[in-house]
């Protein structure tokens, strides 16, 4: 081990001398290094942005985020029309009066009951967390890992416990919301369910993804 | 040179030895790594595992050629591509579930890897980096087989994507949103997604496998292989220079390890031939599902392997809390060797308080991973929480009693 140690020594020592220590330039080196240094990183970045840019989402995939149109007209009371808007589902609910008045009711037990959280547009930071009471529009992505829970309507199931008012419960990690996307206290979720921008374009139909600036 | 005279040691060499060496070390690189590798003579079986892994690796490269043969990164055609695979390709279930198999007994072999690792002190000093290369080898099998799973685009890979994916929205200041964007290529996990884990899966993570398994054993070959005993052989060398309760790794433990070899196809191939889903723990009954982005599966697990870290980002009630959990109960493991203080490597010459502690920690890991696979429960929760506790306790634990446990005396070579 050693030996091998010196004989590499040895070796580095005469290479060394056989260079002409007179005609080096130190200066000139370290001008010829940093500059090479600088081109060479200042390349190898711009190659590295390009390809970590190309990894977010294309011009293609931006355009199909464009506003989807939704039909109401045929939605009874207590039902759930799921349209989708980028991928992710959109829920529109009709809300019962029973649905509504639960609102109300649950209040104690939630983690953000007044919707502080920037979780939705202006618009919908009232006690409905809607435009229109009687319809509920949210993003149905559970804000804790992305899962899409399940719509639960039935008061007093037996997974959810005597005093469930009907909501939203997620299967993956057991967070709860209410009829208005708000989210329980003491679950995973951080947030409320997101209330998506949109708009009436008339009492029969709505637009998801565009408010028309309102949100901006 | 060199080469010349050690081929007159080893005795009659062939012409074409003699060519290939004067131009290629290869005789120099087969004794110092196989024929003329000293390790202890006291290996037992938790040393079997190491090998295994090589295998494993190796089992899994060859199917996985095969596989991308007829598979199609696409979100329309992935899913009917595999299905594709199992039905009409000549043996494509074959080699499909060879890989599958090989992706859940890649864990198995690397858990009990590690664990003999805890067992032998094998961290210690001087194997910190060798070590820490496993540790990496361990991290890159983890996102390896995350997007593997992600590839056959069943409900449970899709949506297990997005949950893990969804991890790195936790980061606060707006960061995490626009991380989990970038990862996704796309507002929800899409196609983008699929060709980019494909890329990931199959070139990218493989080649830095490669290399730090190469690391991993270069690292091993530097400083010499542990033993049950976790003394150092190199302490006590014959008139050549050989350690004294050294053999040579070939022909004693290649024999050995294809002994092992033979065993572990046993059990392997029965998997693969009799229970490939192994009951849905290593393909999931949700995956022969098609991928659906509006319907999130009733239950949301993970594959078996990661369940134990699963179980403690579910056991922390707050998300960012949760995340950091998870990835420090990953974290800390790179630290262990610096956390235990101890000098002495082997579990047989250490205290009681070591051994409880240890096994607590192997049953709590073990505990974590039953309760990462069921649905949330609120006793399942609670028991989590606490195993989780343990799990962390371990290290606190470790690092204070490796400095004041009663040790036994440790012998000067290997018994028996």
């Amino acid at each position: 081990m050693s030996a091998k140690k010196k004989a590499a020594d040895d070796s580095r020592a005469a290479v060394d001398s056989s260079i002409d220590q007179e005609s080096l330039d130190p200066k000139r080196r370290r001008l010829l290094v940093g500059g090479m240094s600088v081109a060479g990183g200042l390349g190898a970045g711009a190659l590295g942005v390009s390809m970590l840019a190309s990894m977010s989402p294309s011009a293609r995939a931006k355009a199909a985020g464009a506003p989807v149109e939704a039909d109401i007209s045929k939605l009874a009371p207590g039902q759930l029309l799921t349209v989708e808007w980028r991928g992710k589902p959109v829920w529109i609910v009709r809300r019962t009066a029973d649905a509504l008045a639960s609102l109300e009711n649950v209040i104690d037990q939630l983690s953000d009951p007044d919707s502080n959280e920037e979780m939705q547009p202006d618009y919908a930071k009232n006690a409905t967390r809607a435009i229109k009471d009687e319809y509920l529009v949210v993003v149905g992505i559970c804000t804790h890992l992305g899962c899409s829970p399940t719509y639960r309507p039935d008061l007093a199931p037996a997974d959810l416990g005597s005093d469930w008012e009907g909501g939203f419960f997620c299967p993956c990690h057991g967070s709860k919301f209410d009829y208005a996307g708000r989210v329980y206290a003491g679950v995973p979720a951080p947030t409320n369910l997101e209330i998506p921008p949109y708009m009436y374009l008339d009492d029969n139909r709505i637009l998801i993804g565009e408010d028309e600036g309102v949100a901006a | 040179m060199s080469s010349n005279d050690t081929g007159s040691e080893v005795g009659k060499k062939s012409g074409l030895m003699n060519w290939i060496d004067d131009r290629f070390p290869l005789t120099k690189m087969l004794e110092e790594h196989v024929t003329k590798y000293y390790a202890p003579k006291n290996f037992n079986f938790w040393y079997y595992f190491g090998a295994l892994s090589l295998m494993v690796l190796i089992i899994q490269i060859v199917t996985g050629i095969f596989l991308t043969m007829n598979y199609k990164p696409d979100g329309d055609l992935a899913f009917k591509s595999v299905e594709y695979i199992m039905r009409d390709v000549n043996y494509g279930w074959l080699i499909r579930y060879m890989h599958s198999t090989g992706a859940s007994m890649f864990f198995v072999v690397v858990y009990l890897h590690m664990f003999r690792a805890l067992l032998y002190g094998s961290y210690k000093k001087p194997r910190e980096l060798l070590w820490i290369f496993g540790m990496l080898i361990y991290v890159c099998l983890m996102a390896e087989a995350f997007m593997g799973y992600l590839l056959p685009w069943g409900q449970m890979s899709y949506w297990g994507a997005q949950v893990i994916i969804s991890l790195f929205g936790a980061i606060p200041f707006g960061i995490g949103d626009a991380v989990t964007l970038w990862l996704k290529g796309d507002y929800i996990v899409s196609d983008a997604t699929l060709n980019r884990f494909f890329a990931l899966h199959v070139i990218a993570v493989p080649l830095v496998l490669i290399g730090l398994v190469v690391a991993h054993i270069l690292a091993l070959h530097e400083v010499g292989s542990n033993n049950p005993d976790g003394v150092d052989i190199k302490a006590h060398k014959n008139a050549a220079g050989i350690p004294k309760d050294g053999i040579p790794f070939h022909p004693y433990y290649t024999v050995k390890d294809l002994f092992g070899a033979c065993v572990f196809l046993l059990v392997f191939f029965a998997i693969v031939f009799f229970a490939p889903e192994m009951g849905g723990y290593f393909l999931e009954h949700a995956n022969f599902v098609p991928a659906d982005p509006l319907k999130t599966p009733e239950h949301i697990a993970p594959v078996w392997y990661f369940t134990p870290f699963y179980a403690i980002l579910r056991a922390v009630p707050d998300k960012l809390m949760g995340v950091m959990a998870m990835g420090a109960a990953i974290l800390v493991l790179f630290f262990l060797p610096w956390i235990d203080r101890n000098p002495i490597r082997s579990i047989r010459y250490r205290s009681l308080a070591y051994k409880v502690l240890l096994f607590t920690f192997a049953i709590a890991f073990i505990v974590l991973g039953y309760f990462g696979m069921q649905a949330p429960t609120p006793a399942g929760t609670i028991i989590s929480r606490i195993c989780s506790v343990i799990y962390f306790g371990f290290f606190v634990g470790l690092f204070f009693i490796s400095k004041a446990e009663k040790t036994k005396p440790v012998p000067e070579r290997v018994t028996s």
